[in-house]
């Protein structure tokens, strides 16, 4: 605050509380609807005044989906996905700045493309590959002639399939590397003493990074995982490819097919009721741990 | 590279950290890249089990038909509209945040949140909000004389879907420019002040020109948010309609590889979608690396 102008600070506020009313009001508008019986919720206006259906309403989008066991999915996917990133991440993030081997800066580079393309742009190979991740295998067999040797039943053989299952619902979001260079730049920053002190004292390598490295960056490692998590959460396209089984897919997707057509009595407080649930563990998540969030957030992009 | 002066001597251990994020990548990532590539050049028969080589048909194809360029125009639109209406929002409310004194972590939270809801989630929000019949938005039009139908009027699709993924993103761009407004130093605006500048024409002169590295960074995660997260909201909202309006690029992919079952085509736009995400990247990567140099 540089000067005391009480005028501006009013003119502040006001706008601030019209935009938080903006922000705010679709999620408003959304617990009331999902609170609502059929009736109202489809009155014209809609009544703007919670009623007092919302656990029924959310009971009945329980039943209509596999909601229960669709949260469970979701929880999973989004903690195998955080956890995931964050461990091959910090174990390579280890080897690339503490290590001096043959390919070191392929396996940088290699490491740095996948930073660039999001899954949606390689999304029907990435399906592809999930219904059979041995495809690559097979084909090196293949190139390599390995496979003539055995009269082509290796090949022939080989199949994966990750559709309707958990590693489908995940290894193909782990594999980018956004926390890898998280990880390598804050690495960087870290004393060269420290290790120095760690070899005097005849630690290993591997004893260096579990007593030195890992403590050092819990910080990190929590305001990524807040990320992450959200980021697993609300996956949409991929868990609405890869499952075909309404129990295995996600709460997300599960949301989605709530949504009302064109039918003669559409039931948008059921889906209201359903997207609640399905948002608030994300958003839970957000504001409870707000401050690492926000650090993970500055930390990764810049 | 920059590297430690102190490391490790080991062959097999660094590899062996290596070896479950290469695998993973390899097989999640360079395979079906590596495939995308193939089959642009390639054609298909209707099983996908052979491959016929076509060159750059796929890409002749695509660019010589009217529906990719209306795809391509759809995208501009929604991507630059996103941007805009988030940046703007983002960057007014960081602005009031940071100049009050009272209530901030208040505020700070209740902007923060639409940042965890999933975008096809957002996507039904605001269609509720917005629903021809049943939303509140559209009966208030209606008693202004506003005819509301996001279903059949393209305009109003694109309005709607525009903002649906604008109001997600405002959250983000919040953080980064509050961020960017704490980084100010105290004493410049303090400065300004005596010498007698009021808070608009600091914002103008001062605040503004300090904030364009964030607001370049922002705007390229923006454009990226906007070209392949949103997804979700398409799907759920309008399913690229009505008639094209809003089938954005990466809603195309999907549609032409997983609807239409048009391998060859749908490879060809995911290497031309490569090429833009990849070109914007490089961009940030260039301006980033300039920002070190004259901080």
């Amino acid at each position: 605050m540089i000067e005391n102008n009480r005028l501006l600070s009013l003119f502040a506020h006001i706008f601030l509380l019209l935009g938080v009313a903006t922000v705010g009001f679709p999620l408003y508008y959304a617990f009331v609807g999902a609170s609502l019986p059929i009736q109202e919720v489809l009155q014209v206006p809609m009544p703007l005044i919670p009623g007092d259906r919302l656990l029924e309403n959310m009971a009945t989008a329980w039943d209509r989906g596999s909601f229960g066991r669709q949260l469970i999915n979701s929880a999973i996917m989004a903690t195998v996905i955080a956890a995931g990133k964050i461990t091959i991440s910090l174990l390579s993030a280890f080897a690339i700045t503490y290590f001096r081997f043959p390919c070191r800066t392929l396996a940088f580079w290699a490491i740095f493309v996948t930073l660039m393309l999001p899954i949606e742009v390689r999304i029907v190979p990435t399906y592809e590959v999930a219904a059979n991740a041995f495809a690559p295998l097979a084909w090196l067999l293949t190139v390599t002639g390995i496979d003539d040797l055995f009269g082509g039943r290796i090949t022939a053989n080989l199949q994966w399939s990750l559709l309707d299952s958990y590693a489908g619902l995940t290894l193909p979001l782990i594999a980018s590397a956004t926390a890898t260079f998280l990880f390598r730049q804050f690495y960087l920053t870290i004393p060269d003493d420290l290790a120095e002190a760690a070899k005097i004292d005849g630690a290993g390598p591997m004893r260096f990074f579990r007593d030195v490295l890992l403590p050092l960056s819990t910080t990190n490692i929590a305001a990524l995982a807040v990320i992450l998590f959200v980021f697993g959460w609300n996956q949409y396209l991929w868990p609405l490819l890869i499952t075909t089984d309404p129990s295995m897919t996600t709460v997300v997707v599960g949301v989605a097919r709530l949504i009302p057509g064109p039918e003669p009595l559409p039931a948008w407080n059921v889906a209201m009721a359903g997207g609640l649930v399905a948002l608030l563990p994300p958003v839970l998540v957000v504001l409870l741990m707000q401050h690492w969030f926000v650090k993970g957030l500055v930390d990764t992009e810049k | 590279m920059i590297g430690k002066k102190v490391i490790f001597r080991s062959r097999g251990l660094p590899l062996l950290l290596l070896a479950p994020q290469l695998l993973v990548i390899l097989v999640f990532f360079f395979w079906p890249a590596g495939q995308a590539v193939y089959q642009a050049f390639h054609l298909a028969d209707p099983f996908g089990q052979h491959f016929e080589y076509v060159g750059l048909d796929n890409f002749r194809r695509l660019f010589n038909s009217p529906e990719y360029y209306a795809s391509l125009w759809a995208t501009t639109v929604f991507s630059a509209g996103v941007a805009i209406v988030s940046l703007g929002s983002g960057l007014l409310l960081a602005a009031f945040v940071d100049h009050v004194r009272r209530g901030r972590a208040v505020y700070k939270s209740l902007i923060i949140w639409p940042y965890a809801v999933a975008p096809v989630l957002a996507g039904v929000l605001w269609l509720f909000l917005f629903h021809p019949i049943y939303g509140v938005v559209a009966f208030a039009l209606a008693r202004i004389g506003i005819g509301w139908n996001p279903l059949l009027n393209s305009n109003q699709a694109m309005a709607l879907v525009v903002m649906a993924a604008a109001w997600k993103q405002v959250s983000y761009n919040f953080v980064f420019f509050l961020a960017g407004l704490q980084a100010i130093p105290r004493s410049v605006l303090e400065a300004a002040a005596i010498d007698g500048a009021g808070p608009l024409y600091r914002f103008r002169t001062i605040v503004l020109p300090l904030l364009t590295p964030t607001t370049f960074f922002l705007l390229v995660i923006n454009l990226v948010y906007a070209f392949f997260d949103t997804f979700g909201i398409i799907h759920a909202v309008t399913h690229g309609g009505p008639g094209g309006a809003t089938n954005i690029l990466v809603y195309k992919v999907f549609a032409d590889g997983f609807i239409g079952q048009d391998l060859g085509s749908s490879a060809a736009q995911s290497i031309v979608l490569m090429v833009i995400v990849v070109s914007l990247t490089v961009l940030q990567f260039r301006f980033l690396e300039r920002k070190v140099h004259y901080g």
